[in-house]
């Protein structure tokens, strides 16, 4: 167990700094950080000059990306376009996509594993049929249009909710982003949950259970569904990543200022030092997610814990 | 399928350890990529390969009868129909669009539907019908040009990886890893915001460098299956050539879940195009592209939504007919769903 | 009478058709009794198991006739939660391969032990001392220590006898072993079935021993049911059908055991394949593999003729078989 998690940090280092590293050179490509520094006003030569060497830009950029790691394990992430500091823009957005991510996470665990059970026990009969067929449109309507389409509806046709989120973001106000920002993965829980059940129904070990005189529940709850769930565990552990840095389209939609207005603004800014610095902590909590499965999955699976 | 035994309820699988690789690799922001990944899972472990005789003694392949019950499978019939029918109007769109899907009057923007121009009309008074018919041209340029490029690129590093083995394929993992914890959207947003041209190149561009290593996972890992099977490790103990064994044993039987993947890749390119353009990195003006129709659109939602309706409305069924296609082709080729 | 099966028919639907899995089949088993059930797979045996158990897969399983006594109650005519609490508690199954048969996430002793939570209401500490105390008795070396293990962290042989203790837990009346030794090494499956004959003995109860291999049911059963094509095609107690067997297939079946003295000998081996069962021949399903057919074979299914009080064979000509 001990051994398995070693090997699996270490296999971790050379994911971070290649990716870290990745995304410095695109930024990079992306343009000229000085541009950004000055506002939206042009730089004057001279300024410039003097910036970019304050900023080691005039040197070869892997030297940059090792000052800048190694300002970022001291915890200086640099400074964004309007002189706050980056890890002041990251204190006040990642609350706000936590929580949204964790809105978005309940409804995958809650709603795309029952619908999940339900089809994957009814494999073939109507009620399957159709929620096959409703994962794949959700799957199919890129999550912008359903997210413009849900703000219609229901913030301004229906007055259900607030067309926009407040700067406070409470989570009754991001249900719907969430449901938003999680539908397409909820379909795919769905459908990974269905597929996971109706292999394993048929395993020997469940007709076991049955041939022991189990209750159904206790068949289905505890042989079953522990079997079955290892695969969904690893899907919404890894998706946790995929969210926070895929929430920049609903974050747009709803007005919410969280990572991805963040990243948006920084992008859209060209400043450097927001983008890298906010990739950098979101591809370590992606690491840290997948971290955590592995350690779920050991737990969920005595067959890794004894490898 | 008349056979020599009954069916017997409980076959075997039972305790099998799911293989999370697929699941590691979904990190499709916006959920663009990752379908296809999630859900090829299954088909790695497929058991490629002739199996099984038929009643005559006629040998079956995997792909006959896949064939066989793709063809009464209403599923494939009706996606395969909408495909048909996209490609030719992506080629000929004259044929159910006479207009001009660059010509716009002003005075007639926003305006509903009415003779003529069944759709209405856009924010800048262009007909919504024709720019509807003629943006399948380019949602389908991406996703097909994407695709390929994807699946040349990662087919054949995941391939080479996986029949190899060793150093290269550690290599190649770890890279593939790196590339997994990039979330897709943002990627693109990076890469693309510096781009000025109008053409579908860059966006096609940017898919294939971020899209390979998700083929190239599926591919490695169909290649090691099917380098395991006996009747390759029989041709290789009779001598046969690493290039002989490529071509002949495993390819035929490790292209399987390529195809499926990249038929449902295709899908969720176009519908990443779309979100592109939408955060307004991905293609520009005047292309003619839902994406941008959407996005524009989406300004106006409150008092015309049909501007958004129908553009949306013909990309969802576009991503969802390749979805469902990829769907069926891999029901048909995973006989362990039977 | 402890178990009567009477004239039960099996078939599942698939989509190719459906398959007659199960024809008429008709057995009894005694307190005490050991019944082996002989026959190739696709014979109905297992299916047949499947159906007194309460296991078969419905659909694309049916049970379209028939009864199954055991105590005297009808089970097909009990209701799903009246089967339930007579598994595992008065009668239970061992099954082929224990390793995909035992839950590879829940340790052994929580797989036996639950069998006394549910049944019997224990508590959990109660129902690991018990599963302990199994594990002892079907003689798994320091079964203290290794209770809280997992099956992978087992032996094949080891995996049986947990599946066995699993098995005996609540001492039913009925177990049904459905080739309890065939995934085993052939050193171990001697042990495995003394094992199991032993604690049948102890135990009293009634045994089915479904399985294809001759050799295992000689030392162990008191009789033999032999099936082919979803019906029996000869019962007979167990020394009597290997002096002589009244039924080509029987015949075909112990002459293709290979023996000591004939050394040399070219090994018989019956002709064709085992039936189709969505097309089983008319006539006896086994007239055209058998040497002996005739007409009124290819026309009319024998019925089970009376060879002896306790013998039935169902062949037209099991005179001229009993003799040469």
């Amino acid at each position: 167990m001990g051994r398995y998690v070693i090997r699996r940090l270490l296999q971790m280092i050379p994911v971070f700094f290649g990716a870290t590293l990745l995304i410095f050179l695109m930024v990079n490509v992306m343009g000229d950080p000085i541009a950004g520094l000055c506002g939206d006003k042009q730089c004057d030569p001279a300024t410039a000059a003097q910036l970019e060497k304050e900023f080691g830009l005039d040197k070869p950029v892997w030297q940059q990306y090792l000052t800048y790691m190694g300002n970022v394990f001291t915890g200086d992430f640099g400074t964004a376009f309007n002189g706050q500091k980056v890890t002041e823009l990251m204190a006040a957005a990642f609350p706000v996509t936590i929580r949204l991510t964790i809105v978005a996470i309940l409804f995958e665990i809650v709603i795309g594993i029952s619908l999940g059970v339900v089809t994957g026990l009814r494999r073939g009969r109507p009620v399957d049929t159709s929620v096959l067929l409703l994962t794949l449109v959700v799957i199919s309507v890129p999550t912008f249009v359903t997210g413009l389409l849900l703000q219609l509806l229901l913030g301004v046709e229906w007055g259900i909710i607030k067309p926009a989120v407040s700067t406070e973001a409470t989570f009754s106000e991001l249900i719907v982003p969430g449901l938003v920002l999680a539908s397409v993965s909820l379909a795919y829980v769905t459908r990974l949950t269905r597929t996971s059940i109706a292999e394993n129904r048929r395993a020997d070990y469940v007709r076991t259970a049955i041939a022991k005189g189990l209750p159904r529940r206790r068949v289905i709850v505890r042989h079953l569904l522990r079997n079955s769930l290892i695969p969904v565990v690893t899907f919404i552990g890894t998706d946790i990543g995929a969210l926070m840095g895929g929430a920049i389209v609903t974050e747009r939609i709803f007005n919410i200022h969280g990572v991805g207005y963040q990243l948006y603004q920084g992008i859209v800014r060209q400043n450097t030092q927001t983008v890298v610095g906010f990739v950098t902590v979101l591809v370590l909590v992606f690491l840290a997610a997948n971290l955590i499965v592995d350690l779920l999955y050991a737990v969920l699976d005595p067959r890794i814990r004894y490898a | 399928m008349p056979e020599p035994e009954p069916p017997e309820p409980y076959s075997s699988g039972g305790g099998r350890v799911p293989d999370d690789g697929g699941a590691i690799a979904a990190t499709g922001a916006g959920g663009a990529m990752d379908l296809a990944t999630s859900e090829g899972t299954t088909l790695e472990k497929t058991p490629g390969g002739p199996e099984g005789t038929g009643p005559a003694g006629r040998p079956r392949s995997l792909w006959s009868d896949a064939w066989r019950d793709l063809r009464r499978n209403p599923i494939f019939i009706i996606s395969g129909l909408v495909i048909v029918f996209l490609v030719i109007i992506s080629i000929w769109p004259s044929l159910i669009a006479s207009g001009n899907p660059l010509s716009c009057d002003l005075a007639k923007a926003q305006e509903g539907s009415q003779p003529g121009h069944p759709f209405g009309f856009n924010g800048q008074g262009c007909d919504v019908y024709t720019r509807t018919v003629y943006g399948a041209r380019t949602s389908v340029t991406v996703g097909v040009c994407a695709t390929v490029g994807v699946a040349l690129l990662g087919s054949v590093l995941g391939g080479l990886a996986g029949f190899f083995g060793g150093v290269w394929d550690a290599i190649l993992s770890r890279i593939t890893d790196v590339f997994f914890a990039i979330p897709v959207v943002l990627g693109g947003l990076v890469l693309l915001s510096v781009v000025t041209s109008s053409t579908v190149w860059p966006v096609i561009g940017f898919m294939v460098l971020l899209g390979w290593p998700q083929l190239s996972r599926i591919a490695r890992g169909s290649v090691i299956t099917a380098k395991q099977n006996d009747y390759v490790q029989a041709a290789r103990a009779l001598g046969a050539s690493n290039s002989r064994m490529m071509l002949r044993h495993i390819l035929p039987n490790a292209i399987a879940p390529v195809i499926v993947v990249a038929t449902i890749a295709l899908g969720t390119y176009i519908s990443l195009e779309a979100t592109l353009s939408y955060l307004g990195v991905g293609l520009k003006p005047p292309t003619v592209s839902w994406g941008i129709d959407i996005s524009s659109a989406s300004q106006y939602i409150r008092n015309a939504p049909h501007m958004l309706l129908w553009p949306a409305g013909a990309l969802a069924i576009t991503v969802l007919a390749f979805i469902m296609l990829g769907d069926a082709v891999r029901d048909a080729l995973d006989p362990k769903l039977r | 009478m402890l178990l009567e099966v009477r004239d039960l028919h099996v078939e599942f639907r698939t989509r190719d058709g459906i398959a007659n899995a199960v024809n008429g089949v008709s057995y009894t088993v005694d307190e005490g009794e050991t019944l082996a059930v002989l026959g190739e797979s696709g014979s109905g045996k297992s299916v047949t198991a499947q159906a007194i158990m309460g296991i078969l897969d419905i659909p694309p399983g049916k049970i379209t006739g028939g009864e199954i006594l055991f105590q005297g109650t009808d089970l097909l005519k009990l209701k799903e939660d009246g089967r339930r609490k007579i598994r595992g508690a008065k009668m239970a199954m061992i099954f082929q391969d224990a390793l995909s048969s035992l839950n590879p996430v829940l340790s052994v002793g929580a797989q036996i032990g639950e069998l006394f939570t549910v049944h019997k209401g224990m508590s959990r500490k109660d129902a690991k001392a018990k599963a302990v105390e199994l594990m002892d008795r079907v003689r798994i070396p320091a079964a203290k220590e290794r209770v809280g293990q997992y099956p992978h962290q087992f032996s094949g042989g080891m995996r049986q006898r947990i599946m066995i203790a699993m098995a005996l837990a609540l001492e039913p009346d009925l177990i049904i072993a459905d080739e309890p030794t065939t995934a085993l090494d052939v050193t171990v499956q001697a042990q495995v079935m003394e094992l199991l004959a032993e604690l049948q003995r102890e135990l009293r109860m009634g045994l089915i021993l479904i399985t294809h291999d001759l050799g295992v049911v000689a030392d162990v059963a008191d009789k033999i049911a032999v099936m082919y094509a979803g019906r029996i095609v000869e019962t007979a107690p167990v020394h009597e059908i290997y002096k002589a067997p009244a039924h080509p297939y029987t015949k075909g079946l112990l002459e293709s055991i290979p023996r000591l003295d004939q050394k040399g000998q070219e090994l018989y081996a019956i002709k064709g394949l085992p039936p189709n069962l969505m097309h089983i021949p008319p006539g006896c399903a086994f007239n055209p593999r058998c040497p002996m057919a005739q007409d009124v074979c290819r026309a009319d299914v024998p019925p089970l003729f009376e060879v002896s009080p306790t013998r039935r064979s169902a062949c037209y000509f099991w005179k001229e078989t009993l003799d040469g």
